[in-house]
């Protein structure tokens, strides 16, 4: 099966007062057609600033540096603008973290869904309407016709995600990046937009990238995770075996943090903090907290290795045969 | 839906705002030093002629008496007389307050039309050489004083260049000024079809205007820059543009009609300043406004004119206010239908 998206060497930088912060270093890591993908690591770890260089959103001071987005057979970062505009909303769209401050607040809801189906598609006022209070009812907002009139403020948080979605979704996109769609919602809430996000990707087919820092929504919505530290991507595998043999240090590390009731286990907090960006060191930058650090570690960027069925790790630590971790 | 309620809270507010402008233009005149009695008569009456004149304006009664008389007066438009002209002064504030007024209206548009525009360029094209460049446009602005920026376009457009009208008033002096509708000559000329006197009005306006307009700019453009940084970051933004909208269309669009509102609120700002502000233009131009009468009067201690033009500005300002709180009920709907 041939992947979806490609993304390889992906790295941006942000040029600060303070000198140039590396947010995201070398990522590389694919999307297959109709999976959900989740990205899970601390805060700064570098998920929203990936999730916005795929779009190619990077503002001054920011700046992709290198890297390849292959998406639907053309490197999006070699596109000009103007097409980069036709894959934006219409082929990928981004779901945000905070629905309420991601919603324009002088414009009602409805009218910033109807003018994405009239930029899109190219219909009509009236039908773009039309269209939008369907989106409404798709992505489960009771009174569709009267919500659509209203304005983001006089919305629940549950509501204007659902809102977020319905734009995210309204031109069918074939890649959807949820970044962090469920924070500073209910957890009954949070699970809705979960199971709405999943329906709809079974739905229309298209694949998901979710954006989360809870491996309770991963293990609970993903196929596959991409596990992130400071701006690396140190492993990436099937949900299952993720949380069953997880390789690198860092997401054995988070596992272990997870707090479980079934067992008696303590839970552990990972040591220390993620590491500054600005200038980092060369090598691993989990190494400063990693309790297997070798020598080479704070000399040499470890690269992805496969080992095992789909999974692919980024430790020196771990020794790998034939594909194969051993150890 | 609760717009009409709001319309109506507002309308309600101002009442006991303009009752207590009445009570400190009131006072102020009644603590200033100097016996308006005694302007009135002259410096060669008689102490009984003085007395006489003081029983004639009610000087003589309690305090609480004379403000209710002042009260009951301006009730009937009675905004007293002016001593140096002789004529009620609600005459004199008749003739004055359409060229003072055309010339604040000027300048503010004057003001918006460059400095709106210039603060979205800064901050679409920040700490570029054209973001300098405004903000050094802006200094200009606010450190060179008026009649100095005045004198300096008299300079260079009548007397060098010639195609700036000299500095004696609103018209030139052999156009016949446009039949009286709202006593602004632009309008008027306009609505009645008036070209010449239109166009000769126009002509006359132009300096004062950019001379007013430039000195008022600069916190324009600084506020438009700097509300257009912050929302440019927003989210929103972002999300419109994730969403496909062109770069374009989400500056100039969602963007900059949020970075308005606050803008609304500044203008009104500008406005009343520029009421009560532009008395040193209208000496320099010779604009028979406000302004000019005011400064006349404080001279003259003309008490009936200076009570009334600080009346006048303070119920200005309540009214510009007032238009603000409405148009920003227009603008943002979070405050519309809380």
């Amino acid at each position: 099966m041939s992947e979806l998206l490609e993304v390889h060497d992906l790295t941006v930088h942000f040029a600060t007062e303070d000198g140039l912060v590396e947010a995201v270093d070398n990522v590389s890591f694919s999307v297959r057609p109709g999976e959900i993908l989740g990205v899970v690591g601390e805060s700064g770890s570098g998920k929203s600033v990936t999730a916005h260089a795929l779009l190619r959103l990077i503002r001054p001071p920011g700046r992709i540096v290198r890297g390849e987005i292959r998406f639907e057979g053309a490197d999006l970062l070699a596109l000009p603008e103007a097409r980069m505009g036709a894959v934006r909303g219409a082929r990928i769209a981004l779901v945000f973290q905070s629905p309420r401050t991601a919603l324009n607040p002088v414009l009602t809801v409805g009218r910033q869904i109807a003018r994405l189906y009239e930029l899109h598609q190219h219909v009509a006022p009236a039908e773009a309407w039309r269209r939008t209070i369907e989106m409404l009812t798709l992505v489960g907002i009771a009174e569709p016709e009267r919500r659509a009139r209203q304005y983001a403020h006089q919305l629940s948080g549950g509501m204007c995600q659902r809102v977020m979605i319905a734009m995210a979704i309204a031109s069918s996109p074939r890649l959807l990046i949820a970044d962090e769609p469920t924070t500073g919602l209910d957890v009954s809430i949070a699970a809705q937009i979960l199971d709405l996000l999943r329906a709809l990707g079974r739905r229309t087919g298209a694949s998901i990238v979710l954006i989360t820092h809870d491996l309770g929504v991963v293990a609970e919505a993903c196929d596959r995770v991409a596990v992130m530290h400071a701006g690396q991507l140190v492993e990436i595998a099937d949900v299952h075996t993720l949380f069953k043999r997880p390789l690198h240090p860092y997401t054995q590390a988070l596992v272990r943090s997870i707090p479980r009731i079934d067992r008696e286990v303590a839970m552990e907090p990972i040591p220390g903090a993620v590491p500054s960006l600005l200038a980092p060191a060369p090598g691993c930058r989990y190494a400063d907290r990693c309790a297997r650090v070798l020598e080479v570690c704070r000399r040499e960027r470890p690269v992805l290795r496969a080992a095992g069925a789909s999974h692919e790790v980024a430790c020196h630590a771990v020794e790998v045969e034939s594909g194969t971790a051993v150890r | 839906m609760g717009f009409g309620r709001y319309v109506l809270h507002r309308l309600l507010l101002v009442v006991p705002t303009l009752f207590g402008v009445t009570l400190i233009s009131f006072t102020l005149v009644y603590v200033l030093p100097g016996n308006p009695a005694l302007v009135k008569a002259g410096s060669l009456a008689t102490p009984e002629h003085v007395a006489a004149i003081e029983r004639q304006m009610g000087l003589d009664r309690p305090v609480h008496v004379q403000y209710w008389r002042y009260l009951t007066g301006l009730l009937r438009a009675d905004l007293g007389e002016s001593s140096s002209t002789g004529r009620p002064v609600l005459e004199d504030f008749r003739q004055r307050v359409p060229a003072t007024l055309e010339l604040t209206l000027a300048s503010l548009l004057v003001a918006a039309a460059i400095g709106i525009p210039l603060g979205v360029l800064s901050a679409v094209h920040r700490d570029t050489a054209l973001d300098h460049a405004s903000r050094l446009v802006g200094v200009g602005g606010v450190a060179m004083p008026s009649f100095w920026t005045g004198l300096l376009l008299l300079y260079v457009f009548f007397y060098l260049l010639g195609v700036a009208p000299p500095p004696l008033g609103r018209i030139a002096a052999d156009v016949v000024p446009p039949t009286r509708l709202t006593g602004l000559y632009v309008i008027d000329g306009a609505l009645t079809g008036h070209g010449t006197a239109l166009l000769s009005a126009l002509h006359h306006l132009m300096l004062p205007a950019l001379t007013l307009g430039f000195a008022v700019m600069a916190p324009l453009t600084r506020m438009v820059r700097a509300t257009m940084l912050e929302i440019l970051e927003s989210d929103y933004v972002k999300a419109a543009w994730a969403a496909g909208l062109p770069r374009r269309r989400v500056i100039y669009g969602d963007a900059l009609r949020n970075a308005l509102i606050p803008v609304i609120t500044l203008l009104g700002v500008i406005f009343g300043f520029l009421m009560a502000g532009n008395v040193v233009v209208e000496m320099v131009f010779a604009w028979p406004g406000l302004g000019h009468y005011a400064v006349t009067s404080l001279v003259t201690k003309d008490a009936g004119p200076i009570q009334s033009f600080v009346l006048f500005v303070a119920v200005m300002y309540v009214l510009v206010n007032l238009s603000v709180d409405l148009l920003y009920g227009l603008a943002d709907p979070r405050i519309r239908l809380r």
